[in-house]
């Protein structure tokens, strides 16, 4: 392992102090002269015709300086998939017909929330109700009622994948099963509730402070639909209380903050309510999963058919590319010689799905991690021999798809096994105990663009001063997961310089370099580490000709930046500090200040990602057979995300991801009747709290990453895919009950222990 | 029609008109500007809008601010009054990487302070216990019931070196 001064080392957070005494400012805590505040109006029906609405009771509401309705905005609809418009289908307010309670009908902007809320209550809309679809078979159904009139069959979307001869794959084996899945949908259930304030500047442009990934994207979506030039447009990500994929798309609120700011001339803010969050908020996407996997005799896999049904819910979101990651996530971890998918993104009249941290990768390991270790049982052989024998390394290649270019997959199974005590506690079960592992892969962002940007997907300006400091200048969205800390970090050790030498800004669409596609899909410490090295590296090619000057030194030396100074390699003596390097650059230049531009684009890095993380985790579990109920005892956790930038951050992730993979095994889920969801506060909405986690030990891969920033991949997302697996499996040790369905409940394992052990669900499978 | 409160906030004292039903959190967020008081439910569910309150831990959220009359309240922002140093509660949120969004770390400073100074030895249980009301989707608590317990003892032995 190379060894770094800061990279790799225990440093805090750049924002912890802030954070730690309350001075940190959110969207919500900032205040403007004369600001306005925004409430939203919201479908009562799951699906219904706007007949007509009403606004001038509100309207006539002393403190009420704006009402809107669709009828008021630019015709222009949105969605992230700018290069396919036929799949933007929203509207920021609902425009002829609504489509999940919780669409947004109107806005009311007014002197107070108080009175922004009575106005709420005095805007009438008639509605003729229509035949809604709430689940994904019915409305699929011949003579459905159809959700979008662009699209009559209901399917949004589809996402093909392919290649090996499957069908031969299959004749060919000597064991081959079928199973069905089914997931539920989860909350993101971030602390901070989405909030949005706009501004007019004197000129007419836009400046929007809002709480999300994704600074470019919004800036972008924000002029089409405002009929603006997008550098008219300046959205300014102010600290973000998480994310976890939610807050990725141009919302409602955001629009109607900017629509009203212009029409009124003044600041208008919108917060929701964590009800309305609850309600109407992005979620993790529901599936229906099919999948058929061959075997032969000695547990070699020779292929798998995935066949799966995304519920989308009313709009696709970011359910198109959940689609396609899904497709993906179910041929990785092993080795499939041939494979095909088919995902079909289908619209209901429910709150619209979309990306949550892991991005359709959850669904499909659950399925992969389920289907092995019964595969495993099957075959007589033991879960982890089984994934060893089939696990992808490094060099795999999936042609013109992706390649795998680091893989610690197989010593993230042997350390795991190694750290539980696998052997021994699989070999010696104890009465209600039980143990389960589940494995993951996930991407250091995303290889596509489907967003269509004509812009690097990653850049960073270096400005570097003589007195020994520098500027870091990154559209990059820290919503908390700790970018900017890691860029800082890795600029630092680039420069030579300590932490706190640089400065750094980040996600200003107006003061930071084109462009950033946001915080998701893992993405930011690979592409724009990686784009605030290559701003380095011309910041240093130039100090380097300085010192080479300076002491007139042979062309053949090397440099470098270390402990602040510049100097030749193996002759730190001869060297400069930094700011003198600085400053004699600046005099050969006659003033012109030093700074560079770096960019990073993943180019000939196949279709998915420029490199995958991988990793396995065992876990514990001990259940109450008379109620049901599953005490997790412990986990443990194997990952290789690469070098590790930050030990604490990385610890972080994966901590915090146990508590969502955690809630999403067991506790987790929206409470639906039709289209209404009935849990909207986090009483009835059961998330994890500091008593409900259980101990666990994590051991960080020594792995290199050759396309990663010093070596490092991504640690965001991918950890928070094993821990629902792992647990099914382990409660299937312990009880006889495998579940296909989750979450897994206390109703559901009692109902299979009551149940006889030969029960066998919706699956089938042939030995020859 | 509203009524005048007067209270303590953070050492300083405020005389403030409010309405019936407004809420503490919103006399705090939005009268003193106390942005170290967040507004994660408004249903006491979240624990974000936690601060003290004659001593104890409340949801400010769930506070009227006409019961507030007389009372001495504590929020983030007054832990380290001079701004200079830290609360040995916020050194240990920082130095145990127990922050990551921070939208709910003052509340939970706020908790974490209620148990310390009525249990200045607490066990890992007890730590959880007592910041059961406060949600993370973030850390997965792990490193913020390190923090407390790691503040704990600074609290001990700075208390210890002052009686002797």
């Amino acid at each position: 392992m190379k060894e770094f001064s800061i990279v790799g080392k225990h440093v805090p957070r750049n924002d912890a102090r802030a954070k730690a005494t309350g001075t940190a400012v959110y969207t919500d805590d900032i205040k403007l002269p004369g600001m306005l505040h925004g409430r939203l109006l919201r479908s009562p029906f799951a699906h219904a015709r706007i007949v007509g609405i009403d606004t001038s009771r509100a309207e006539a509401l002393p403190g009420v300086k704006c009402v809107i309705t669709g009828e008021d905005i630019p015709k222009v609809k949105y969605g992230n998939w700018r290069l396919f418009p036929e799949t933007q289908d929203e509207y920021a307010l609902a425009v002829d017909k609504v489509r999940f309670i919780g669409d947004e009908v109107a806005a009311v902007a007014a002197v107070d929330l108080d009175i922004a809320e009575e106005a709420l209550g005095l805007i009438e809309v008639e509605y003729e109700e229509l035949p809604g679809v709430f689940d994904i078979d019915s409305s699929i159904k011949e003579g459905h009622p159809v959700i979008h009139d662009y699209c009559p069959t209901n399917i949004s979307v589809d996402r093909k994948i392919e290649y090996g001869d499957l069908e031969k794959a299959f004749a060919e084996s000597d064991y081959v099963r079928e199973d069905v899945f089914t997931v539920h949908p989860v909350s993101h259930a971030y602390l901070e509730p989405c909030s949005a304030l706009a501004q007019c500047d004197l000129d007419g442009r836009i400046t929007l402070w809002t709480s999300t990934q994704v600074p470019y994207i919004i800036q972008c979506l924000l002029a089409s639909t405002l009929e603006m030039r997008e550098n008219d447009v300046r959205v300014i990500k102010p600290f973000v209380g998480g994310g976890f994929g939610g807050k990725m798309e141009l919302r409602a609120w955001e629009f109607c903050a900017a629509f009203m700011a212009k029409k009124t001339g003044k600041p208008v803010k919108f917060t929701l309510s964590r009800d309305e969050e609850f309600l109407a908020g992005r979620r993790r996407h529901g599936m229906k999963l099919y999948s058929k996997v061959g075997f032969k005799k000695d547990g070699t896999l020779t292929g798998k058919d995935f066949r799966v049904y995304l519920d989308g819910g009313a709009y696709n979101a970011m359910g198109p590319t959940a689609t396609f990651l899904c497709g993906n996530f179910g041929a990785m971890l092993y080795r499939y010689p041939s494979y095909r998918y088919l995902g079909e993104h289908v619209y209901t009249n429910k709150p619209p799905a979309s990306a949550m941290r892991g991005f359709g990768a959850p669904q499909a390991i659950f399925a992969t991690e389920t289907q092995m270790s019964i595969a495993a049982e099957e075959l007589g052989m033991d879960p982890i021999e089984l994934r060893m024998k089939n696990a992808q390394v490094s060099g795999d290649e999936i042609t013109g798809f992706a390649t795998i270019s680091s893989c610690g997959f197989k010593e993230a199974l042997e350390k795991v096994a190694e750290m539980s005590g696998w052997k021994e506690k699989r070999g010696n079960p104890k009465e209600g105990r039980g143990i389960g592992i589940g494995c993951y892969s996930f991407i250091s962002g995303g290889a596509f663009n489907w967003f269509n940007t004509q812009y690097p997907y990653s850049a960073a300006e270096v400005r570097v001063f003589d007195d020994g400091t520098a500027h870091l200048l990154t559209m990059a969205a820290d919503i908390g997961q700790g970018c900017d800390t890691a860029l800082k970090q890795i600029l630092a050790e680039s420069l030579g310089l300590k932490m706190e030498d640089i400065r750094i800004t980040s996600a200003d669409t107006a003061m930071t370099p084109q462009a950033d596609l946001g915080a998701w899909g893992s993405r930011l410490t690979l592409f724009n580490g990686n784009a605030v090295l290559d701003a380095a590296e011309k910041i240093k090619s130039k100090l380097y000709g300085a010192v080479s000057a300076r002491f007139n030194m042979n062309v053949i030396h090397d440099f470098e930046c270390k402990n602040g100074r510049v100097f030749p390699k193996g002759k730190p003596d001869r060297g400069l500090t930094f700011g003198e390097a600085v400053a004699m650059v600046q005099k050969a230049q006659r003033g012109e200040p030093l700074l560079a531009h770096g960019y990073y684009t993943p180019r000939d890095k196949g279709l998915v990602t420029p490199a995958f993380s991988f990793g396995a985790q065992v876990a514990e579990v001990e259940v109450d057979k008379k109620t049901g109920i599953v005490d997790v005892k412990k986990f443990w956790t194997a990952h290789d995300c690469g070098t590790v930038i930050n030990p604490r951050a990385a610890e972080g992730q994966l901590e915090g991801s146990i508590q969502m993979g955690l809630g999403y095994a067991l506790s987790e889920q929206f409470i639906m009747d039709g289209g209404k969801t009935l849990n909207t506060n986090f009483l009835d909405y059961k998330m994890p709290n500091a008593m409900d986690m259980p101990p666990s030990e994590v051991v960080h891969l020594d792995t290199y990453e050759p396309e990663g920033p010093m070596g490092a991949k991504e640690a965001g997302e991918g950890l928070a895919i094993p821990t629902a697996p792992a647990i099914a499996e382990a409660v299937f040790n312990a009880t006889g009950y495998r579940c296909r369905d989750l979450p897994i409940t206390p109703e559901k394992i009692l109902k299979a222990i009551e149940e006889s052990e030969s029960e066998k669900g919706g699956s089938k499978s042939t030995m020859k | 029609m509203k009524h005048v409160i007067t209270l303590n906030v953070n050492g300083d004292p405020y005389a403030i008109a409010v309405n019936p039903w407004q809420t503490l959190n919103e006399v705090l967020r939005e009268n003193l500007n106390l942005t170290g008081v967040k507004l994660g439910c408004g249903e006491g569910d979240c624990g974000a809008c936690t601060v003290i309150v004659d001593g104890r831990a409340v949801s400010s959220c769930l506070s009227l601010a006409v019961e507030m009359e007389g009372k001495k309240i504590l929020t983030a922002e007054g832990l380290a009054p001079t701004g200079e140093t830290l609360h040995p509660i916020q050194e240990a949120f920082i130095d145990k990487g127990a922050i990551q969004c921070g939208f709910c770390t003052c509340g939970m400073e706020m908790s974490a302070l209620h148990l310390l100074t009525k249990n200045p030895s607490p066990t890992e249980s007890e730590i959880r216990e007592s910041i059961a009301g406060n949600l993370c989707r973030c850390t997965g608590y792990t490193k913020i019931v390190e923090a407390i317990g790691a503040a704990g003892e600074k609290m001990r032995e700075s208390s210890e070196r002052k009686s002797s």
